[in-house]
């Protein structure tokens, strides 16, 4: 039994100290330095703060390199199958153009109407700042969803300003290095964003699953009543997003009346995203 | 004079795990675009791991170290995380080295298992308690279940490549 106790201890001993030839460092000074970085980033450390901007420039860069080969063939692919499926797709988008085309004229008139409403209240929020930027790196991870993106301070990219696929809200910028940086996806579990669900105007938090689906919370769904179907925009409350920028619409509620909303963009098809700064002209 | 025998290609062959690693870090396989639910698994774990337990020595350290910064910083994650996990991989895998007196796959895929299993519960746990990060409990323990999968394919691969390495140094 006690030899048993003394091969485990050696054995252990062995695998954490013992640097072997070819090694430079033995496990555990590499353990002490990593759980050193790990609290210092904790803290917010300048010094971390300095080497991990510097190692996104450099990373990103190599990163976006190194994928393209496997962008290349997924690329490809799905050329190719857009390609197979020209026919149908042109069917469905000429009967939507239609649908498209009464419905804007409608949307023309509540649009002016909208604003002139709302500049009699003194809200009229504008976009100060629109940036255009190429997704560098769509890595999402099984654990964190988000993306890099080729701007950042030098082209006075900000933290929070918002993320938008076309006119679709995809997410907002969480940390800002010189040349990127990187958007926290809405699909992502640490992503909450203040909405109301139309046509109610229900307030809820949209919040992120890690999947396709976002979900709404806080609805206190017993006095509202919501529907497959109904469409999520920002609700504006916090002052991160302007109210009305379009996010996605009710595609499921469950038998526990948990409701999901199905993102009007695709997270994994991001080349070209907007990132936007709104401000108050008043 | 085989190809394989000339000092270029012998040192891009016994370089090969390494450039794997990197390549897999800065590239990150996950497949996203099959769009199958949960299914996800870490690469790097797997070469780590066998690397570490056969590949003589071949694997050094810092490059492990360094490659799991890069991970911290393509994914997002607080920066030193990854560089434990993987170092906490090279552990365990030289303490299994250290105490098998006969080589067996089978034994060498569980004891991957119950690595995996402790390392991605440290993982987790850091992330959650310390840095508030929330994670899909379902996706990790998936990504756990074919990580443990891939191990027994991919060791097949990794064997046969140590071999080659093996008679190019004779």
């Amino acid at each position: 039994m006690e030899t048993n106790r003394d091969d485990f201890i050696i054995a252990i001993r062995s695998a954490f100290l013992k640097k072997g030839t070819k090694q430079r460092f033995s496990l555990i000074v590499l353990l002490f330095f990593s759980i050193t970085i790990l609290t210092l980033s904790k803290y917010n450390f300048k010094g971390i703060s300095f080497l991990k901007s510097g190692l996104n420039e450099i990373v990103y860069r190599a990163s976006f390199i190194i994928s393209a080969p496997e962008n290349f063939v997924v690329n490809t692919y799905k050329l190719t199958m857009s390609h197979i499926n020209l026919y149908d797709d042109h069917k469905k988008l000429k009967k939507d153009f239609k649908a498209l085309k009464a419905e804007n004229l409608s949307n023309n008139f509540i649009i002016s109407e909208n604003i002139m409403l709302k500049s009699k209240i003194g809200d009229i929020v504008d976009i100060s700042s629109e940036i255009l930027a190429k997704v560098l790196v769509d890595k999402q991870s099984p654990f964190l969803k988000s993306i890099i993106v080729n701007k950042g301070s030098k082209d006075k990219v900000k933290l929070g300003m918002a993320v938008l696929d076309g006119d679709f809200l995809i997410g907002k910028v969480v940390e800002v290095n010189y040349l990127t940086s990187r958007v926290l996806l809405l699909s992502d579990l640490n992503s909450k964003v203040p909405v109301s669900v139309e046509p109610n105007s229900v307030q809820s938090i949209l919040t992120g699953t890690g999947e396709k689906f976002g979900k709404l919370q806080y609805t206190q769904l017993e006095s509202f009543d919501l529907n497959n179907g109904d469409q999520v925009y920002t609700s504006g409350s916090g002052g991160i997003f302007k109210s009305g920028i379009p996010v996605g619409e009710i595609n499921i509620i469950d038998e526990s009346k948990e409701s999901y909303v199905l993102f009007h963009s695709n997270f994994s098809q991001l080349r070209l995203v907007k990132i936007v700064l709104y401000e108050n002209i008043n | 004079m085989s190809l394989t025998k000339l000092p270029f290609s012998r040192k891009l062959l016994s370089l090969g795990p390494i450039i794997l690693l990197y390549v897999s870090v800065l590239n990150e396989f996950d497949f996203n675009y099959l769009n199958l639910k949960y299914f996800s698994f870490n690469f790097p774990y797997i070469l780590i791991f066998y690397w570490s337990l056969k590949g003589e020595g071949r694997l050094s350290y810092v490059l492990v170290f360094l490659a799991g910064l890069i991970n911290d910083v393509v994914i997002g994650l607080p920066l030193g995380i990854s560089s434990v996990t993987y170092l906490f991989i090279c552990v365990f895998a030289v303490y299994l080295r250290n105490i098998t007196l006969r080589v067996s796959l089978i034994k060498d895929w569980f004891f991957f298992l119950f690595t995996i299993l402790v390392i991605n519960s440290i993982f987790y746990s850091i992330l959650v308690v310390f840095f508030n990060v929330k994670i899909d409990y379902y996706n990790l323990l998936f990504n756990v279940l074919y990580t443990f999968l891939f191990y027994y394919f991919f060791s097949y691969i990794f064997g046969y490549y140590l071999n080659l390495l093996r008679r190019t140094n004779d």
